[in-house]
């Protein structure tokens, strides 16, 4: 196995698997489409690296965190649905990005480089998947009795607001880390699908949450092994073999009557 | 206390004291604000005027729109459900508190959305007690739940009341349930009526009319 194999399969291997943990919090919100409005907003960032040269992800970083961060100062003001919220910034993102976006250039953000991935990257994706992973991990139970009822979340001691903000924070994180693997364009993949596919399977919420886990992990592993044999970009085959793992949990989906 | 929401006066210069121990329920037809009431109490929405407690509570609520329907797309088991509180409960503790709302511990392993109205009702009403809260708010806490159910129900919230010495808030619309449990009655109109009470002095057919603006016939019990 060549090394460039390697970082590639660590990065994803870490990136999907705590992009389908966190996904299993916004499906639950019905939230799991904001992550691609999210992910548009990278446009304008990587058209910004692209025409002054500097590396993607400091390009993609800031314009993604700051989005979040207006979702969450509008939702606090207006009290629109964030997901109404999110198309909003979607539109700014992709907008102000066609502008002057070198769509010549422009591949890397729409599917990905992660079979480009240096050492260097690859410890950034690995330490900061594992900080969202630890993240999400402390605001889980919380933030699934705020999906339940949010009153009950507050009478248990809940800040709404502070979770709401280190929530989307960590989405706003994952989906960035996306932009690596696949690219703009179906990072909300990664977060939607598993998810989806691990709530056809299972009952409880520690299943739920395994095989969402799980289901990242082996679409990834499978996705860059297809890809790499039959010479196609990365990034959409990974995301077309979690497609294909929701369509075989359809089959097999536990009945609720 | 008054209480305005979109520039509307829901409630008016209301002014009541509850004692410890004390089951007080809320009554009034739809629209008199007696959630708004509870919320208030709570402490989510502004008002003017003062609450005041003797010692901060530890609160319990269980809330009025909150049923099996909510949490069907949820893959919670009731296990899971009660893992949510903060700090999760003990296990026994759980079972201790199903057995006394008369469910069966297998229900720990059913997914919540898939309960009966009448045992999600139940469940949730052992989720509120099984954090010890000192004073509890239930908004119509029957809903849902078969007429020999609601009973059940209420006489034990009565027992456990009496037992714990817990101060029950309690909005209902089941005259029969005010009258045998309840120690203080608040009633609430549209027009900014209210009274406060004991059962007996409220629960008359004039001030009923008063109250719902219809002849309402109640007859006692006993």
């Amino acid at each position: 196995m060549s090394y460039q194999l390697i970082l590639t399969l660590v990065s994803g291997i870490f990136i999907s698997g705590v992009a389908g943990y966190l996904g299993t919090l916004m499906l639950s919100r019905k939230m799991s489409v904001v992550a691609g409005p999210l992910s548009h907003l990278a446009f304008p960032g990587v058209a910004l690296a692209l025409i002054f040269g500097f590396d993607i992800s400091l390009g993609v970083f800031p314009f993604v965190v700051v989005g979040a961060i207006l979702i969450w100062l509008l939702e606090k003001r207006t009290k629109l649905p964030m997901e109404n919220l999110a198309a909003i910034i979607f539109a700014s993102g992709v907008g102000s990005a066609l502008l002057f976006l070198p769509i010549g250039k422009a591949e890397e953000a729409l599917v990905g480089s992660i079979t480009k991935i240096t050492p260097w990257e690859t410890i950034m994706v690995v330490a900061l998947s594992l900080l969202v992973f630890y993240a999400v991990q402390r605001l889980y139970r919380k933030m699934m009795l705020m999906n339940v009822y949010e009153d009950l979340a507050v009478i248990e001691g809940t800040n709404i607001n502070l979770y709401n903000l280190l929530y989307l924070l960590n989405i706003a994180i994952v989906v960035a880390l996306g932009v690596y693997l696949v690219g703009g364009l179906i990072t909300a993949a990664l977060i939607a699908v598993p998810a989806a596919t691990a709530k056809n399977i299972s009952k409880g919420l520690r299943s739920y949450k395994t095989w969402a886990i799980a289901l990242g992990v082996i679409s990834a592993i499978a996705g860059i092994f297809i890809a790499r044999f039959l010479n196609f970009p990365t990034g959409p085959i990974v995301v077309v073999s979690s497609a294909m793992l929701f369509l075989i949990s359809v089959i097999f989906r536990k009945k609720s009557f | 206390m008054s209480v305005s929401l979109d520039g509307e006066k829901i409630l008016k210069n209301l002014s009541f004291q509850v004692a410890q121990g004390e089951i007080l329920t809320i009554l009034g037809p739809n629209g008199a604000g007696k959630s708004v009431l509870l919320r208030t109490l709570l402490g989510f929405l502004p008002y003017e005027g003062k609450i005041i407690w003797e010692q901060k509570p530890k609160i319990g609520y269980l809330p009025q729109g909150l049923n099996q329907l909510k949490v069907k797309d949820f893959p919670l088991t009731v296990q899971d459900f009660f893992a949510l509180k903060n700090p999760p409960p003990a296990n026994d503790e759980i079972i201790w508190f199903l057995h006394l709302v008369g469910l069966r511990e297998e229900i720990l392993h059913k997914t919540a959305g898939n309960l009966s109205g009448g045992q999600f009702q139940r469940m949730l009403v052992a989720w509120v007690l099984v954090s010890h809260p000192d004073v509890i708010f239930f908004d119509e806490p029957t809903t849902g739940i078969d007429i020999g159910g609601g009973e059940t129900i209420y006489s034990l919230l009565h027992t456990i009341c009496e037992k714990e010495n817990l101060t029950i808030f309690l909005v209902t619309h089941d005259l029969n349930i005010v009258y045998k449990h309840s120690t203080t009655v608040l009633c609430l109109n549209h027009k900014g009526y209210h009274c406060f009470g004991a059962p007996k002095e409220i629960l008359t057919p004039k001030m009923l009319e008063q109250l719902f603006g219809t002849e309402i016939k109640f007859y006692e019990h006993h």
